[in-house]
């Protein structure tokens, strides 16, 4: 049965008899300042289950899991576990309830090992109990069959590594419920599918695992159970016997409705929100390839190496061309040298070898104030951390790259009215949200910024744009505006170049796609019906075949 | 596009932000010396008489507002780039030995006006070279410039000393001073007052540093940097050299409080003599939340406070440095007020 | 030139940087707990001075040197109690509460001391030395090294047992997470605001404590602002000693030995006048500093504010 919100959850009958409910909300309700996070929300978590949370950004999932760990507390409404109704106000109450969590970013100590790091926790006058963690970590290495040495520094370890440790943290005292929020975001195709064998012997084992996530495909691969929540209400869930049974298509289908609320199964969805199910789906919506590469590359770098930084993978020898009205999609597990990439193009971060040209023209030794002028644009991930100052007013962040510059300088003096109109004007055109242009953008929400950003930089003067993660933690609506945007930009003649961890999105408005391993550009290939394959496989370190 | 309304509204919640705090410091100060034994309504009503409602008192306060000004345009320029230039001190000290050695020994060959502008120049020279090694191992490698200046601080101190007592003393007196400059190559006096006119290039050094901060490119570079270092960097500014400016700005300022303190009061530096004005000017800044018209008025309210209190441990039983104490008392509430201020715009998120 | 390497000369120097730098050791291995942790103890220089103070006032009052430094460690405290409740748990700037408490101090222990002496400033007894036996009969070593006030040798105590603290115990790394990265020492269960607040009152404790000692034993008596920067050269030697705390041993009796310089030359019948000499510990620094300015470390969470679950 597809339960409804309406409904109270109705357990069928079950081959083993009736799941037992480790944890349960009742009517939770969880506000923030100017939004309701999470309204009346009902769910229960078995043992021995999979319990998929599906929703986009900004559903409310994250939210969910705060309250779980312990990180937040609800506004109304009551948590139960093992069938009382509990307080949890800190992160050891909540694993004293037996919880555990894996959030999106790593929460490792990166100057401590392995060990140390798992042994955070004890009680202060006690010297190191290495023996006894010792031994607990051989129990779980055996139970999540991972590899890993417990005196490694962690700031040594792989993304995925840092993950499997977490997991091991979130299990270290028999956790019974153990939440993942986000969990394959910085993984590579076999970490995802190691995670997957993790989870299915958890479960065996008679664990209750929430699994968070906004990828569809996941759900289906990992969810016993699916949840869908929507703009912080449970939209409905697919119960285990159910899903089992439904084709693909009715699979769809049943989301779509619970995701975008159309009036009755089986109607088609508007028009509006064609452009966000493609996203949800990964449906290839492939543009139309116009490129003219007859004519000499737009932007050529050559062999591009740059210093180790003690965060970071360094360029080794990057080599590639991108042409007018081009996009170049950079894919990539996180962390294989894409944020050197991007700031060494940027002028942001100096070369220690290789060659940049723009249009013929040898550009390797400037710096970002050299680059703009020539029209190279860089949209930063980092958006509150580098690309605005978040106590500064839209309006000055709007111009925040030009200071100094015409029209809004002469002579060092600034020109405060021309630079608010110019910014109202700006924010009519992109529909920015915001009270006014005086607003700091600090207080926009995250779709919002990246509207600045992307405002800001494609503008007229672009001829080269580099984007990183344009569509990171933005809801789906905003995703569309952001890919709409960046598509248009490349439709007047800008060379693009999206760097993202998102396949499905480089698929869809990318020329040619080249994928980032370990520093180096392990290849580029042509948009077309085989290219997803080719690139997971290059994804691996893999030659593509 | 504020409507009267709002403008009023702001003004009242501005008032409320500055007045609570000075309110406070002076009500717990008040209450520390009763706790003490003193009357503070009798202290703080001699301070007031000494200071402003007596005609030489309140032209000695004035005075005193000359070198607290350019201390306290100094620090806006340094806090506003986000640099703690908390080496005030030593930089004021060093300019002052410097041009009370220099004053004298070219007031033969030189008219008085080319005279004083060499040395005042000369000051901010100084100030400012005395903040090369900090400002230069911050933009370099990052160290921390609360360490380094106010370690330069304690060694420009001393160094003041050394060369006062060894290199530049005046033979002919007993305790080591530098050679006196003479009342009439000093500083002229404003309209037949005892106020000096280094408080006219006070005044206008404040407001000129306040019109390049919110008016100039350069301003607001530096308001990015102080802001957040990375989106700085992200923008294309050149960070490194934008700190080491800001920091021979902020210290040459300094400088020139050291100098025209010297040229304008004093004509000499005594040996020990350190008015230590550098952290006291800061919670000023604070207050002001670095708006220089705003500033002029509290460091009227302070300079008042401290002639007041100069003559307070003779006539009332306070010492001096029970001033340090209000100061002391000044930061703490202000940056409570802030707080509070700032927890109750945005409704608990918890 | 010969006079230098005398016995007196070097009984003096080694004596004097025992003495001299006892209060630095004590506020820098202070520092450095808290550092560890995060937290950035500007105010380090006031705690020693409030030590300083109510160290003198116990023992003044009391006639007791032991209880002399108990209250010296207390009066810290109640300075550190300020940064606990204004900056750790409410996350008010840690830079301009740090200059308040010392300024504040300052003013504070002149204002009671004027009240309370008025220009007179008298003295205490000698401070009671405890020969160690045998090794005080070590030629220059004994007399310079091991005849010295108790404290000493507990100070020296305290500088194994810290180390053994960082490197072997839960404490050691709670205090590590809370500096590097408190969000995960939060997840693991950790109240990072607890452990920031107890590393602080360890510093206010151990500062005060260098206060006391330094007035009561290093001069006998106590003066306004008699710290003179020794709470700053502290400060300097945690950010050097990149957590470990026998280099603050090294560096604090490197320091010492600069302060002893006067006295130790006057001995030795040299005479350099005093104010030169007094450069001397805070020109090593900016050589030091200068000389090694790549390799300072600092904790990544240093000076910041954690709050929980904070966007």
């Amino acid at each position: 049965m597809i339960n409804d919100a309406t409904q109270a959850g109705q357990s069928t009958e079950a081959p083993r008899g009736a799941p037992i409910a480790v944890a349960a909300l009742r009517q939770v309700t969880k506000r923030f300042p100017g939004i309701v996070a999470l309204d009346r929300v009902s769910l229960e978590f078995h043992a021995g289950e999979i319990h998929v949370l599906l929703g986009e950004n900004g559903a409310g999932k994250s939210t969910l899991v705060s309250l779980l760990a312990g990180m937040q507390r609800p506004d109304e409404g009551e948590i139960v576990i093992g069938g009382l109704p509990v307080v949890i106000d800190s992160p050891r109450r909540s694993m004293d309830l037996g919880i555990g969590a894996v959030f999106q970013r790593v929460l490792l100590v990166p100057s401590l090992t392995v060990i140390e790091n798992l042994m955070l926790g004890g009680s202060w006058l006690r010297s190191l109990a290495r023996g006894a963690a010792l031994r607990r970590f051989d129990e779980l290495s055996v139970l999540l069959g991972t590899r890993i040495d417990p005196d490694a520094p962690v700031s040594g370890l792989s993304l995925g590594e840092q993950q499997q440790v977490e997991i091991m943290r979130a299990l270290w005292r028999d956790e019974k419920l153990l939440l993942l929020d986000e969990p394959t975001s910085m993984l590579t195709p076999q970490g995802v599918a190691d995670l997957g064998r993790m989870m299915r012997r958890l479960k065996e084992k008679g664990v209750a695992l929430i699994l968070v996530t906004h990828k569809l495909l996941e759900a289906y691969e990992f969810g016993d159970r699916i949840s869908v929540l929507r703009l912080g209400k449970v939209a409905g869930d697919i119960e285990p016997q159910r899903l089992q049974t439904m084709s693909e298509a009715e699979r769809t289908e049943t989301v779509i409705r619970l995701m975008f609320g159309a009036a009755d199964a089986g109607a088609v969805p508007d028009k509006g929100h064609e452009g966000e199910l493609a996203i949800l789906l990964g449906r290839k919506l492939r543009r139309a390839n116009s490129v003219d590469r007859s004519k000499p590359a737009t932007l050529s770098a050559r062999a591009l190496v740059t210093m180790p930084d003690f965060a970071e993978t360094p360029l080794h020898a990057v080599s590639f061309e991108l042409w007018a009205g081009e996009v170049l999609g950079i894919a990539g597990v996180d962390g294989n040298g894409q944020k050197h990439l991007a700031e060494v193009l940027a002028g942001q971060r100096s070369l220690r070898q290789g060659r940049l040209e723009l249009a013929g023209s040898d550009i390797t030794w400037g710096r970002v104030p050299e680059r703009r002028q020539r029209g190279i644009r860089y949209v930063t991930d980092d958006r509150l951390g580098e690309g605005t100052v978040g106590t500064f007013s839209v309006a000055t962040n709007l111009v925040l790259k030009e200071i100094g510059a015409l029209p809004f300088w002469r002579h060092g003096i600034s020109d405060w009215p021309l630079i608010h109109q110019s910014a109202r004007e700006q924010i009519l055109r992109n529909d920015i949200r915001t009270t006014s242009e005086l607003t700091p953008v600090g207080k926009l929400s995250g779709g919002n910024v990246q509207k600045v950003l992307l405002a800001r930089e494609l503008d007229a003067e672009a001829n080269v744009a580099i984007l990183n993660k344009p569509t990171y933690g933005l809801d789906l609506h905003n995703q569309r505006l952001a890919l709409d945007r960046i598509v248009a930009a490349a439709a007047r003649g800008v060379a693009v170049i999206v760097i993202s961890t998102d396949l499905d999105e480089l698929l869809e408005i990318s020329d040619r796609v080249g994928v980032m391993f370990q520093g180096s550009l392990a290849g580029i290939v042509e948009n077309d019906d085989d290219a997803g394959g080719k690139v997971r496989r290059l994804m691996t370190g893999a030659a593509a075949e | 596009m504020s409507t009267r309304g709002d403008m009023a509204a702001g003004l009242k919640t501005t008032l409320q932000r500055v007045l609570i705090p000075v309110a406070m410091a002076l009500v717990v100060g008040g209450l520390i010396l009763l706790v003490l034994g003193k009357d503070p309504l009798d202290y703080y009503g001699f301070v007031l008489q000494r200071s402003l409602l007596r005609w030489g008192g309140a032209q000695e306060t004035v005075t005193r507002m000359a070198p607290l000004l350019l201390i306290a345009a100094g620090l806006i320029v340094a806090f506003r780039a986000g640099i703690w230039n908390l080496g005030g001190d030593g930089q004021f000290l060093l300019a002052a030995v410097a041009s009370a050695a220099l004053a004298p020994a070219l007031a033969a060959d030189l008219p008085r006006a080319l005279n004083l502008v060499v040395c005042m120049i000369v000051g901010a020279l100084v100030g400012a070279l005395w903040s090369v090694i900090p400002a230069m191992l911050k933009a370099r490698y990052g160290i921390n410039e609360i360490i380094t200046t106010l370690m330069m601080s304690f060694l420009g101190t001393s160094l003041a000393n050394v060369l006062i007592k060894l290199v530049l003393r005046d033979p002919d007196t007993t305790v080591p001073q530098t050679r006196s400059l003479g009342v009439d190559d000093r500083l002229p006096r404003l309209f037949g007052t005892t106020i000096h006119s280094g408080l006219v290039l006070a005044i206008l050094a404040v407001i000129l540093v306040h019109l390049m901060m919110t008016r100039t490119a350069f301003g607001l570079k530096l308001q990015v940097l102080g802001a957040n270092r990375a989106a700085a960097v992200h923008a294309g500014l050149r960070v490194e050299r934008l700190t080491i400016i800001a920091f021979a700005l902020s210290a040459g300022l300094i400088g020139l409080a050291g100098a025209v303190e010297v040229l304008g009061v004093w004509g000499s530096v005594r040996a020990d003599w350190n008015p230590a004005f550098g952290l006291l000017v800061v919670p000023l800044v604070f207050l002001a939340r670095f708006n220089g018209y705003a500033v002029i008025g509290f460091t009227l309210f302070f300079s008042a406070l401290m002639v007041g209190g100069e003559s307070a441990a003779r006539r009332v039983g306070v010492p001096q440095h029970y001033v340090l104490v209000l100061v002391a008392l000044l930061l703490l509430f202000l940056a409570l007020v802030e707080y509070l201020d700032q927890s109750r715009r945005k409704p608990s998120a918890a | 030139m010969s006079a230098l390497f005398t016995e007196p000369f070097l009984v003096s120097l080694l004596f004097g940087a025992v003495t001299a730098g006892l209060p630095l050791l004590l506020a820098g291995l202070g520092e450095q707990i808290s550092e560890k942790a995060g937290v950035l103890n500007i105010g380090l220089e006031g705690m020693m001075l409030i030590g300083a103070y109510t160290g003198f006032l116990a023992t003044y009052h009391s006639g007791s040197f032991w209880l002399g430094f108990l209250a010296g460690g207390v009066g810290g405290m109640g300075a550190a109690l300020i940064v606990l409740l204004l900056c750790i748990r409410k996350g008010l700037n840690q830079i301009v509460i740090g200059i308040a408490i010392t300024v504040g101090a300052e003013g504070l222990t002149s204002l009671l001391h004027f009240v309370q002496f008025s220009r007179s400033y008298p003295r205490l007894a000698a401070a009671p030395i405890f020969a160690v036996p045998a090794f005080s009969q070590i030629p220059v070593l004994g007399q310079g090294l091991f005849s010295h006030n108790p404290l000493v040798y507990l100070s020296w105590v305290l500088v194994g047992m810290l180390t053994w603290v960082f490197r072997s115990t839960y404490l050691g790394l709670s205090l590590e997470a809370a500096g590097n990265k408190p969000a995960a020492l939060d997840a693991a269960g950790v109240d990072v605001v607890r452990t920031r607040s107890f590393a602080v009152l360890c510093t206010g404790f151990l500062a005060g404590l260098g206060g006391a000692y330094m007035a009561n034993v290093g001069a006998g008596l106590f003066v306004p602002f008699m710290t003179g920067g020794a709470g700053v050269i502290g400060i300097v030697l945690a950010m050097l000693a990149r957590g470990r705390p026998l280099w603050v041993l090294i560096g604090a009796a490197l320091f010492g030995a600069s302060l002893a310089m006067t006295t130790a030359l006057q001995v030795a019948g040299i005479d350099v006048p005093t104010d030169v000499v007094q450069m001397l510990p805070f020109a090593v620094v900016m050589l030091v500093l200068v000389i090694f300015a790549r390799h300072s470390m600092l904790p990544s969470a240093l000076g910041t504010s954690y709050v929980r679950g904070e966007r």
